[in-house]
């Protein structure tokens, strides 16, 4: 894939090339964190399938010119997935690949919460969690001043859903009627501590965000098909929308699967071996 | 020096919001629900499609104002700085944090905000924003300076904080004087005694000169509208002519423009001072002036310390 002209959208891809790339993200993010031994694997993964939709099928961005006017934005609001954007980027030429063994070192670009002034491709800052959005807003309201028809993606976790600032910013983007303005919610179901519905409920999220008065999609977040479509709908309605992604946190591997101990743990070189095995692709 | 006249800072912010506004089409003004008061209202009726009210969401407004400075927007936001400090999180890893053309008013800083009382009056604003990395810390006196500021903010690059006060202040500027920020103003000369003040603490500054005057002592005034970068050269420069300082500022004397200076003179210069600013206390409801004077923001405060630093 890598070579591909992304500024007219990266649709050369069909729908088994977006498979592979989603195995080998999976084994990059693995490998990467193997090599940090410091990081958030659960929710890097659960995240696969959107980034792939969205950096091989659906954006228009140019990794030869990162800060290209015209470019879809991509805003990653769970600033602890870094490493699945990070290995998304690499594969997409941004960066060397290489330069993913570099994580979270000393005078790495790539810092453990993205650092947008460090790395090309990044768009804004990660690490408090429920800000993404209202930058989101800032980007699609500059779009509209500028005459331009650039959309903006905004990636949250589940558990952001706490911060209250997320509800501000989705009463202003319907208030500024932000058709260009699509966020996505990784609903992986745990957080740092445990499950949301333990630790703070998120069950009606849907009715939640319907009341706001977005568009809401509701999608397997794990089914490149459903996401792709989805984000093919979400645009143009008049108003914002949101995908909400049921996803699996740790998707891929199965002792990581739901469980909130690898939220910010990586896992021993022996289970990492066995994870990395888990997540090949296997022609499927 | 007259100091008859006064003139309102948020109007002077309102005026230069407009005037900058028609220069740069790139600049956007985001308010939460106090623009009216503010006065940034008055950029919203001249160029209403670059104006932005978010309602009382804090947060929100520092992260749109983000946002738009991300797309190469140069953004001027604000509210009362009671609230703005909800967003210190979304200040400091937003917008300091990615070097943003964000430039953050506060208004209504300080105890002399009067009857709202304590939970109004902003004591701690100025040492936050100074501990920020990249953050530029400007606390304007009069009208004119707070024109000449917001003018050269708006005009360079990066974030900074600009506190401005609820209350109309004496003007005490001509309006042909080069204010710049990092520049602190000598606004009268002296021999005996340097004395240092910020934003409402300058014109009860000047007072406490003349009172001085009146016992034989010289006095020297300094207005440091910047907290940060801090003018180093002048405070020390006076320092080493009058062998005794006294700030003065409607703050906590824990962070602000007395911290500043003694940070700048202890390494430089290590010179007598004394503080004059709140006492590590919150304020109360009363008329601006009656608090300030219970406070201990005002001359005959001023005047006790120098006379007191003066004679050790």
């Amino acid at each position: 894939m890598q070579g591909t002209d992304f500024t007219i959208s990266g649709r050369a891809a069909d729908l088994r090339d977006l498979r592979i790339i989603a195995a080998d993200l999976r084994k990059d993010i693995l490998e990467t964190l193997g090599k940090s031994n410091s990081g958030h694997p659960g929710g890097s993964l659960s995240t696969v399938e959107i980034l792939t939709s969205l950096y091989f099928y659906k954006m228009r961005h140019n990794p030869k010119d990162p800060k290209w006017a015209e470019r879809d934005r991509f805003l990653l609001s769970k600033g602890h997935a870094a490493p699945a954007l990070y290995c998304v980027l690499a594969k997409c030429g941004y960066f060397p690949k290489e330069e993913l063994g570099t994580l979270r070192k000393l005078n790495s670009r790539l810092q453990g919460h993205p650092d947008p002034n460090k790395l090309p491709g990044v768009e804004i800052p990660g690490g408090p969690e429920g800000i993404g959005l209202s930058e989101g807003i800032g980007m699609a309201l500059a779009a509209r001043l500028d005459k331009r028809k650039h959309v903006v993606y905004v990636l949250m976790g589940d558990g952001e859903q706490d911060e209250g600032e997320v509800w501000e910013a989705a009463m202003a983007a319907v208030k500024f009627k932000l058709e260009n303005l699509v966020a996505i919610i990784d609903k992986n179901g745990v957080q740092q501590e445990g499950k949301t519905m333990d630790i703070m409920p998120t069950d009606s999220l849907a009715e939640k965000w319907r009341a706001f008065n977005w568009e809401v999609i509701e999608v397997d977040g794990h089914d490149l098909q459903m996401v792709m479509n989805a984000l093919d709908e979400a645009t143009g309605k008049g108003k914002p929308v949101v995908v909400i992604a049921k996803t699996i946190k740790g998707k891929g591997v199965d002792f990581m699967e739901g469980n909130p101990e690898y939220h910010g743990k990586v896992p021993n070189k022996e289970l990492l071996e066995k994870a990395i095995k888990q997540v090949e692709y296997k022609g499927n | 020096m007259g100091e008859t006249k006064t003139a309102s800072l948020r109007e002077a912010l309102g005026e230069a919001l407009v005037s900058l506004g028609g220069e740069k089409k790139d600049m956007v003004v985001v308010g939460a629900d106090t623009t009216e008061s503010m006065k940034t209202l008055e950029f919203g009726k001249k160029f209403p499609e670059r104006f932005f009210n978010v309602g009382i969401a804090e947060q929100n407004m520092i992260g749109i104002s983000a946002g738009l400075a991300l797309s190469g927007k140069t953004v001027f936001c604000g509210t009362y700085v009671v609230f703005l400090e909800r967003a210190i999180d979304q200040i400091r890893n937003t917008v300091a944090y990615c070097n943003l053309d964000v430039k953050i008013i506060g208004s209504h800083g300080g105890i002399s905000v009067g009857p709202d009382g304590g939970s109004h009056q902003a004591i701690e604003d100025l040492s936050i924003m100074r501990a920020i990395p990249r953050m530029v810390v400007l606390a304007p006196a009069d009208s004119y300076s707070t024109k000449a500021l917001i003018r050269q903010a708006g005009m360079s690059k990066g974030p900074a904080y600009i506190r401005i006060l609820r209350s109309a202040t004496p003007m005490l500027y001509k309006g042909n004087e080069d204010i710049r920020i990092g520049k602190a103003e000598v606004l009268e000369g002296g021999s005996d005694l340097t004395i240092i003040a910020n934003g409402i603490m300058v014109s009860e500054a000047l007072r406490a000169a003349s009172m001085l005057k009146e016992k034989g002592i010289s006095s020297e005034v300094i207005d440091c509208h910047t907290i940060k970068p801090i003018d180093t050269e002048t405070i020390i420069r006076s320092a080493k002519k009058t062998g005794a300082v006294v700030t003065a500022e409607d703050h906590n004397v824990f962070g602000g423009l007395g911290s500043a200076v003694a940070e700048v003179l202890s390494m430089g210069h290590p010179t007598r001072m004394a503080m004059v600013g709140v006492k590590d206390t919150f304020g109360e409801s009363g008329d601006g002036p009656e608090l300030m004077k219970k406070y201990g923001l005002c001359s005959e405060n001023i005047f006790n310390e120098a006379i007191k630093l003066v004679k050790k």
